[in-house]
């Protein structure tokens, strides 16, 4: 036998076609994925982008479309924002810390509450809106519909994302810090308060923007919990009745369009700044994930 | 061990004491637990709500009326209360969005798990995350005023209603093709790299490797995309509610104008509902179906996920 009959063969051309193909097939699939949103991102940018100006930011809706504004929904939002955060911070932080730092994964409690937790992420957000109606605007809390329930139903709703992402921030910090720091003679918390905590916030920092910019686009659990849709007015409490961005959007597209009144551009118009929202919390998050990532 | 040593007479090593108890370190564990009870009490709170009023709703309406009844018109007189027409729009518009989601997010997958140096891999994530981020009454517009009169009646000819489940299917799978395509790429990047190695050293192409080793291999965690991906395109409202119509339906014609189970919770659901209503009643009842519905399809994904993690892990 010759060492020429030992080499092996090169793959043949039909081979090669048949890899070629492939390859090209699965690039198609993402590029079409990221076609559509080139698509979407340039027709709401057609439509809208004539209709963002100060008139838009600074007036309130109207029963003309060419005298309509988003003001009370972007107030609206920022309101929903605000309560949402300062409901998911400490809980969805304290949560993380409590799984990560003191839970003893064998006790079923904690195996209860973690389950729970996976299963809480992908109950259908319109649900949330369910419980929100149920207990938060009737039932015991009775808070009618008000600006506050529907900050708390979004925070409910985004809290999962919080304590997952926060639980592997904490997680991160490797073990030999809290050991040094314990053996220096520092209590559980002071280790988890001075060490852990400072450590892991940008993680956490980031998964509380994502959940965030998660809150900020939901639609179906605010029209559930009975969001106003024709408001003249910011919210100045936390009893105040509120629209937000998504609410009025879904307004505009429902009024039927014609002669007279054209609401697609002014829908156009709040999605364009709901999406500029969004992208800027998404680069912060971005930024804040590659400027501070720490490797230990 | 040292305390053998020191029992035996030997001068007492001196050891740290027992520390003291600190109130204020149980104080902070107990509100951390606290914390923690708000998610379980969240669960607990969904149940409760839903299981309170379905109950009251099947006092006055018979389940079986609910479950097999072809004729849904709740709010009409005389009401009639088949639930048929919203399972069939949702399953119909879950249908046409699995047709799209899971070639084309399957084909991602593979795609950046298998092929796509890390350069190109890292710009086309956030891409994808991007993609994953818009909201969904978005979503609900572009399919409304974009794809319906734009692509399927000007480009493609077809006959449909200005609402129709199919573009609402369509637009719904771009939404979950993100879903899809992250959890099975973590599935297929859990495949260790000596299974793919040894196909080589066999002489398979990256084709086959690809399809007949590594897919295979990671087939439990595609199932799971899959069902996860099922599982939020059942519980979309918005885009439903927006390019669907509010007609319940119980044709299969995709050109139709459709109901689903999230979509009239969201259209009948205002804030005003008086409690206690048969209206408010019926947006509970339909809220358990699809509540049970996405339960058991998170079930079922979470046992998908622990198998691949079991073999590989």
């Amino acid at each position: 036998m010759s060492a020429a009959d030992r080499t092996i063969p090169p793959p043949s051309p039909t081979r090669r076609a048949k890899d070629l193909a492939f390859r090209l097939a699965l690039l198609g699939c993402l590029g079409i994925s990221v076609l559509l949103l080139g698509v979407l991102l340039y027709d709401v940018i057609k439509d809208g982008a004539g209709h963002l100006d100060m008139h838009f930011l600074t007036s309130f809706t109207s029963i003309s479309a060419d005298k309509a504004g988003a003001q009370a929904a972007i107030w609206g939002t920022i309101w929903l924002m605000g309560i949402c955060g300062v409901f998911i911070v400490p809980v969805g932080v304290a949560t993380a810390i409590y799984l990560e730092e003191y839970a003893d994964d064998a006790r079923w409690y904690n195996r209860l509450i973690e389950v729970n937790i996976q299963n809480l992420a992908a109950v259908p957000s319109v649900v949330y809106g369910i419980l929100g109606l149920a207990f938060l605007v009737r039932g015991p809390l009775a808070l009618g519909n008000t600006v506050l329930a529907g900050g708390l139903t979004l925070g409910l709703l985004v809290l999962p994302v919080v304590i997952i992402s926060g639980r592997e921030a904490i997680r991160a910090v490797p073990p030999s810090i809290r050991e040094g720091s314990r053996a220096l003679g520092a209590t559980q918390w002071q280790t988890i308060w001075r060490q852990v905590l400072p450590a892991s916030i940008p993680g956490i920092a980031t998964g509380v923007i994502l959940a965030l910019s998660r809150a900020i686009g939901e639609t179906a659990p605010l029209i559930v919990v009975g969001a106003a849709t024709v408001i003249a007015f910011n919210p100045d409490g936390l009893d105040s009745q509120f629209t937000a961005l998504p609410i009025q959007i879904f307004d505009w597209i429902s009024r039927a369009s014609n002669d007279v009144n054209n609401y697609k551009p002014l829908a156009a118009a709040a999605i364009l700044l709901l999406m500029i929202m969004l992208l800027a919390m998404n680069s912060v998050a971005i930024w804040l994930r590659n400027r501070y990532e720490q490797k230990w | 061990m040292e305390a053998s040593t020191t029992a035996a007479g030997t001068r007492a090593v001196p050891t740290l004491g027992a520390a003291r108890r600190r109130w204020g370190e149980d104080l902070i564990k107990a509100i951390l637990i606290l914390a923690a009870m708000i998610s379980v009490l969240t669960t607990t709170g969904i149940v409760v709500a839903l299981l309170r009023e379905t109950i009251d709703f099947f006092g006055e309406v018979g389940v079986w009326d609910f479950l097999s009844g072809g004729k849904w018109t709740p709010l009409f007189e005389p009401p009639s209360f088949g639930v048929r027409p919203l399972v069939v729009g949702t399953f119909l518009i879950t249908g046409i969005a699995l047709l799209v989601a899971a070639p084309l997010g399957l084909g991602a997958a593979i795609f950046l798990s298998e092929y796509a140096r890390t350069r190109v891999r890292k710009a086309i994530k956030p891409a994808l995350e991007l993609l994953a981020g818009v909201p969904t009454i978005v979503f609900g517009y572009f399919a409304l005023t974009f794809f319906t009169p734009n692509i399927l009646q000007d480009l493609l000819h077809l006959k449909v209603n200005i609402f129709n489940a199919l573009a609402a299917g369509v637009i719904m799978g771009f939404m979950i093709i993100p879903t899809i395509a992250s959890v099975a790429e973590d599935a297929m990047s859990a495949v260790p790299a000596s299974l793919r190695e040894g196909a080589y050293g066999l002489g398979a192409s990256k084709l086959h490797v690809s399809m007949r080793v590594v897919f295979p291999a990671a087939l439990s965690g595609i199932v799971a995309a899959i069902v996860l991906g099922v599982s939020r395109a059942v519980g979309e409202t918005m885009i439903v509610l927006v390019a669907s119509g509010q007609v319940a339906s119980n044709s299969l014609n995709p050109a139709d104008p459709h109901y689903s189970l999230a979509s009239f919770i969201g259209s009948t659901a205002g804030g005003d509902t008086p409690t206690g209503s048969i209206e408010y009643k019926t947006i509970f009842a339909v809220g358990m179906l699809l509540f049970v519905i996405t339960l058991i399809m998170n079930l079922i994904s979470i046992r998908f996920v622990r198998k691949y993690r079991q073999v590989y892990e």
